[in-house]
């Protein structure tokens, strides 16, 4: 097998389905270090805001890139609901009653996809899609826009947090709560805005999946592990990490096809996470340890 | 004739709530007494039931086993196979905050799940394993589902009086210190990963348990057998309504929820095709529903928690109780 062919079958899906995978992973790593529980409805969010925009697509017969921002703004509006409804109130027991609640949360979410829009594979388009040829690498264009959006919207986020007012106290909260909040950092404001930014990415992982492979109701579950996996792999509460770690998963499971039956794509994942517990629980880029 | 319907159909839903009372007491040992999230239930669940399946049925060329091995040997392999696969997750992954041991718990469950469904050589993949022993299965079919039932029941019994008889050891009293304040029992000088995965491998033994006592009932299991999660939530919904570090709470909660979750399917099952399969889903988002409202409403559950003299009474309003609330 030549370079070629391992660029275009192997590293390309790695990096597409890795861009997936860090757009979850940067929100379960905002969830993780500003809220500090493992957030486990996070792949079923993804598979709400992918039939969101499915629902977009076919009522309003737009493109799935317009639909795009209507399903993450609603999902956003969604998050936040769960937030306030399920999750607020438990925010001064152990955190891991909110991992509890989190387990319902996808279990009632993935239900409502099922019984809304049912539980067969749907796609956007129909019709196959041919790869554009750039100098032998062959690309189509719904996988480079899946990457480019994923380095914007990361972007976008490095620099609200970097630079912003908000962004800040949110890097405060990650760091230091109890120093953050004697500063006045108002706390309800920073979870507002922290499951905001955590429904709208959610809902961008879930329609990029859905774009480059199908919709289905167990879509967002079977991410959950990888983009875990991303999150601890590239240190929690570090958002390029996330991305890094994002695109080592994904690049890891396309490649495991070489040496390993593709029945076992998924427990590549797996193992990175486990090996990462092992030696290295702060992650690549230096995380918190919760 | 109606009548005979009902008493088999009573001692079905039995047999039923004795299995998950294993699984409810296997993760009593663990959430309840230890404060560790298991999210892999229904992978211990196969594992057992797999295992004691596969030492226990005839031999048939085209897959290991075949061992014919009597019964109770294969419910002791089941126990220390699901032991065996909880110890190296829980030698990683209890070191750290219980956030870890319920990813990496999902992870597990999941990875069994596809040996079980791409391993033909093992578990006979998609057709699954058949002609599996039942202990008095020859007897006529009300008389060889009492027989079961009255197994299942002893080996419930058992299990309770054990577990029960741990925990007011001073093993158990050493576990609730762990989980109610972690720093405090390690200055005491107690070996806190050591005694989680201690919890956490004597737990998941009884999920193993109890999925053999499940695939001896059912005489075949294929993959399609277990839907992890609605199996592995069911079983915390059950702990956690009934009233988790209760072992008599955790017993009651799995007969509520069952007869809640079987009943309810009898209904759905009435109506027409088309509203049958969304209210199948219906039913699932109300179970997490339910368990927000009891998480909200009662923490405790049912039958709280048994409180010696002298605890803190804030310790005691807290209910559902996991590690250190310190962070």
């Amino acid at each position: 097998m030549g370079a070629m062919e391992i660029v275009n079958f192997y590293l390309v899906p790695g990096i597409v389905v890795g861009s997936i995978y860090a757009l979850g992973a940067v929100g379960i790593t905002l969830v993780f270090a500003i809220l500090r529980y493992a957030h486990l409805a996070h792949g079923d969010l993804a598979t709400l805001g992918a039939f969101l925009a499915l629902a977009v697509v076919t009522l309003g017969g737009v493109s799935p890139y317009v639909a795009l921002p209507v399903a993450m703004a609603v999902t956003a509006a969604v998050a936040v609901g769960i937030d306030r409804t399920f999750y607020a109130y438990l925010r001064e027991r152990p955190k891991i009653v909110t991992v509890m609640a989190s387990l319902g949360v996808a279990l009632m979410v993935r239900a409502v996809v099922q019984i809304v829009w049912g539980v067969d594979s749907q796609t956007y388009t129909r019709g196959i899609v041919r790869p554009e040829n750039w100098f032998g690498i062959r690309i189509r264009d719904r996988e480079l826009i899946t990457v480019l959006a994923m380095v914007g919207l990361v972007v976008a986020l490095q620099l609200f947090l970097k630079y912003s007012k908000w962004g800040k106290a949110m890097r405060a909260m990650s760091d230091n709560p109890d120093l953050a909040l004697l500063s006045g950092v108002d706390n309800r404001k920073v979870v507002l805005l922290t499951w905001t930014i955590v429904g709208a990415l959610c809902a961008a992982a879930g329609v990029f999946l859905g774009l480059n492979y199908e919709l289905k109701a167990m879509m967002g579950w079977s991410m959950l592990l990888p983009m875990f996996a991303a999150a601890i792999l590239g240190g929690v509460g570090r958002v390029e990490g996330a991305v890094l770690g994002g695109l080592i998963v994904g690049i890891a499971e396309e490649m495991s096809a070489l040496v390993l039956p593709t029945e076992y794509k998924a427990a590549t994942a797996f193992a990175i996470l486990l090996l990462m517990l092992l030696v290295r629980p702060t992650g690549l880029l230096k995380g918190k340890v919760l | 004739m109606e009548w005979l319907g009902f008493v088999n159909y009573a001692v079905f839903m039995a047999i039923f709530i004795g299995i998950y009372a294993l699984l409810a007491l296997g993760l009593n040992i663990q959430w309840g007494y230890t404060g560790l999230f298991n999210a892999g239930i229904a992978g211990f669940f196969a594992v057992g039931a797999y295992t004691s399946a596969i030492l226990t049925t005839p031999f048939v060329p085209g897959r290991v086993g075949g061992f014919d091995l009597p019964v109770p040997v294969g419910w002791l392999g089941a126990m220390v196979a699901a032991g065996l696969i909880a110890w190296p997750i829980g030698k990683i992954c209890l070191r750290l905050r219980s956030d870890y041991l319920a990813i990496a718990t999902i992870g597990v469950a999941e990875i069994i799940r596809l040996v079980v469904k791409s391993e033909g050589w093992l578990t006979n993949a998609a057709r699954g394993i058949t002609n599996i022993p039942r202990p008095f299965g020859d007897l006529a079919y009300t008389m060889s589902q009492l027989a079961y039932l009255a197994i299942v029941a002893g080996v419930l019994l058992a299990a309770y009086l054990l577990v029960e008889r741990q925990f007011a050891s001073p093993w158990g009293r050493m576990m609730r210190a762990i989980r109610d304040n972690e720093d405090a029992a390690r200055a005491m000088g107690k070996d806190v990963p050591y005694r989680r995965l201690e919890a956490f491998i004597f737990g998941s033994a009884l999920m193993g348990l109890g999925g053999a006592l499940f695939v001896h009932f059912n005489r075949t299991i294929t993959p399609e057998a277990i839907d992890p999660m609605v199996a592995t939530f069911l079983v915390w919904i059950m702990l956690i309504l009934g009233g988790s570090g209760n072992n008599r709470g955790a017993i009651l909660g799995v007969a509520v929820v069952w007869i809640i979750w079987s009943v309810s399917e009898i209904v759905t099952d009435r109506l027409p095709h088309e509203y049958a399969v969304k209210a199948k889903y219906l039913r699932v988002f109300l179970i997490g529903l339910m368990l927000q409202l009891v998480l909200r409403f009662r923490p405790e559950g049912l039958l709280p928690e048994p409180r010696g003299k002298g605890r803190r009474p804030e310790a005691a309003a807290q209910g559902a109780r996991p590690p250190a609330a310190s962070d």
